[in-house]
């Protein structure tokens, strides 16, 4: 097995006596005071993560917005500079092969932020379906990423700034010169709640960290590990590569369907999305909050009426809510709110019932 | 690896719980250590009082947010409490875990096992040997 590798904030989670776990081929910090203090300090005031980890490709040149066009599911006509979308790799068969947030900061360049675990494979996929006269650079080492998130998010970054963050709207970006470093500045985010995503040089994160949690201290803004933005993304049920999304489903079973231009088309896996949904897809994903005490974890049995229908896909406790919340797959017939449903537990059957999601949105308890 | 509590005055298992000896009764929880690389506990199952246990065998499940772990009888015998209050109360394990966080009293059922219990200093050595190995 390789080395595990260490992202450039390594030595400030060592030191700050970061519980450091394997994660997609990186040693991480999954938790720093405690998962549920990092998830409620996202949600009241702000959190700093390392993501480090996750990966840059970019494409630039004149075939760089036609490479686009084949390589990602999302609209791509009046995608302006600045702005950033959601979207999917997807392969001929219309699975997933990464779920990325896609960067226009040029005319003719682009950049793809992508998973962790799927940094090489994505590269590969990239690199054999470029559009002639598209320069690829896979800047991921190169690159810091750190995530900014919570309602205080927009004041602490402000106040750091040579400008005004906060008036980035969604899904836009810009640089910043922050703390007297250039950042790429991204009001994006993994949790559900406000905040900014910042690029920058590898080598300028640990001052750029550093002066963050310093100017945040008085804020309550705490560094926050992937323990808490598992939970913090699970209540905003937003997908987990390898977990709701993979290789097999299709976008539309996990109910991305406003992030696949079928309009559009032209993009690898469109045909086979298309012919997917006209022949009824056999499952979908739903969110479900358990009745009872326990957690539903990964891969748990679902059941409906004592026949097993699906599996959980994400569980965890959710502490906005104070109940445990999860997302799986049923039979589209199943996929309806209210749906009583028993989680298998350890060869025990929890009750449960799907609801509405996000179970937390802009912050807040949607669901109860 | 940080610094973790263990009274001087317990008894310990290999599998990170601790044991008060009373005469032929034990009341049983997880260390400090343990409870430190659980993270948050939001869910501790327990057993019913009068059920048996083997020595090693799983009474019950303790999970964090993040991990789901079995717990093991210390020794052979009978449980003759529970905490009960655990089940309103899970972090009771990670704020007191020597305290209010104890689990289960065992009737034991041959005296001659606690001697298989681990000292302090035999348990930190286990849980040194295991760190050592990452």
């Amino acid at each position: 097995m390789d080395a595990l590798r260490r992202t450039p904030l390594h030595a400030r989670h060592a030191e700050a006596g970061a519980r450091l776990v394997p994660f997609a081929g990186f040693e991480m910090p999954v938790q720093y005071s405690g998962i549920v203090a990092e998830h409620r300090a996202v949600r009241s005031a702000a959190g700093l993560f390392d993501v480090s980890h996750m990966g840059q490709l970019h494409l630039s040149g004149s075939g760089a917005a036609a490479s686009l066009d084949r390589l990602v599911t999302c609209r791509t006509s009046r995608f302006a500079l600045g702005q950033v979308r959601y979207g999917l790799l997807c392969n001929e068969e219309g699975g997933v092969v990464d779920d990325v947030t896609v960067y226009r900061s040029g005319d003719q360049s682009f950049f793809l932020c992508v998973n962790a675990a799927n940094i090489e494979k994505d590269a590969d996929w990239v690199r054999r379906h470029l559009a002639p006269g598209t320069d690829f650079e896979n800047r991921s080492d190169a690159t810091a990423l750190l995530a900014l998130q919570g309602p205080a998010s927009a004041a602490l970054l402000g106040s750091l700034s040579d400008a005004h963050p906060g008036e980035l709207g969604r899904f836009r970006f810009a640089e910043f010169l922050v703390a007297g470093q250039q950042v790429l500045v991204s009001r994006t985010g993994y949790t559900g709640s406000d905040g900014f995503e910042l690029y920058l040089p590898a080598a300028g994160a640990p001052s750029l960290w550093d002066v963050l949690l310093d100017a945040g201290e008085t804020l309550g803004v705490v560094a926050v590990g992937l323990g808490a933005r598992d939970t913090l993304r699970l209540e905003a049920a937003l997908p987990l590569y390898g977990h709701e999304l993979d290789d097999a489903g299709s976008p539309l079973e996990a109910g991305l369907g406003r992030f696949v231009d079928l309009d559009r088309g032209g993009f690898v896996g469109a045909e086979a999305i298309v012919r997917r949904r006209d022949a009824g897809h056999d499952r979908q994903l739903v969110g479900f909050v358990l009745d009872e005490r326990g957690v539903a974890r990964a891969d748990y049995p679902i059941f409906h009426e004592g026949s097993e229908i699906g599996r959980v896909t994400s569980g965890a406790p959710s502490p906005s809510l104070g109940k445990s919340i999860g997302l799986g797959y049923v039979p589209p017939a199943f996929a309806t709110l209210d749906t009583p449903l028993t989680i298998e537990i350890r060869g025990r059957q929890i009750a449960a019932h799907i609801v509405k999601t996000p179970f937390v949105s802009k912050g807040s308890a949607n669901v109860g | 690896m940080g610094d973790y509590e263990l009274p001087a005055t317990l008894r310990f298992t290999a599998n990170d719980e601790w044991v008060r000896v009373a005469g032929s009764r034990i009341t049983v929880g997880i260390t400090d250590f343990a409870q430190q690389q659980l993270g948050d506990v939001v869910f501790v199952e327990l057993p019913e009082t009068g059920k048996s246990f083997d020595k090693g065998e799983p009474f019950g499940v303790i999970e964090s947010v993040k991990a789901v772990a079995d717990l093991y009888a210390p020794v052979a015998g009978e449980i003759v409490e529970v905490n009960t209050d655990l089940s309103e109360r899970p972090e009771a394990v990670n704020e007191d875990c020597y305290g209010d966080g104890w689990m289960i009293v065992i009737a034991v059922a041959d005296a001659a096992e606690l001697e298989s219990l681990l000292g302090p200093d035999e348990y930190s050595a286990s849980v040194a040997a295991r760190e050592s190995d990452h």
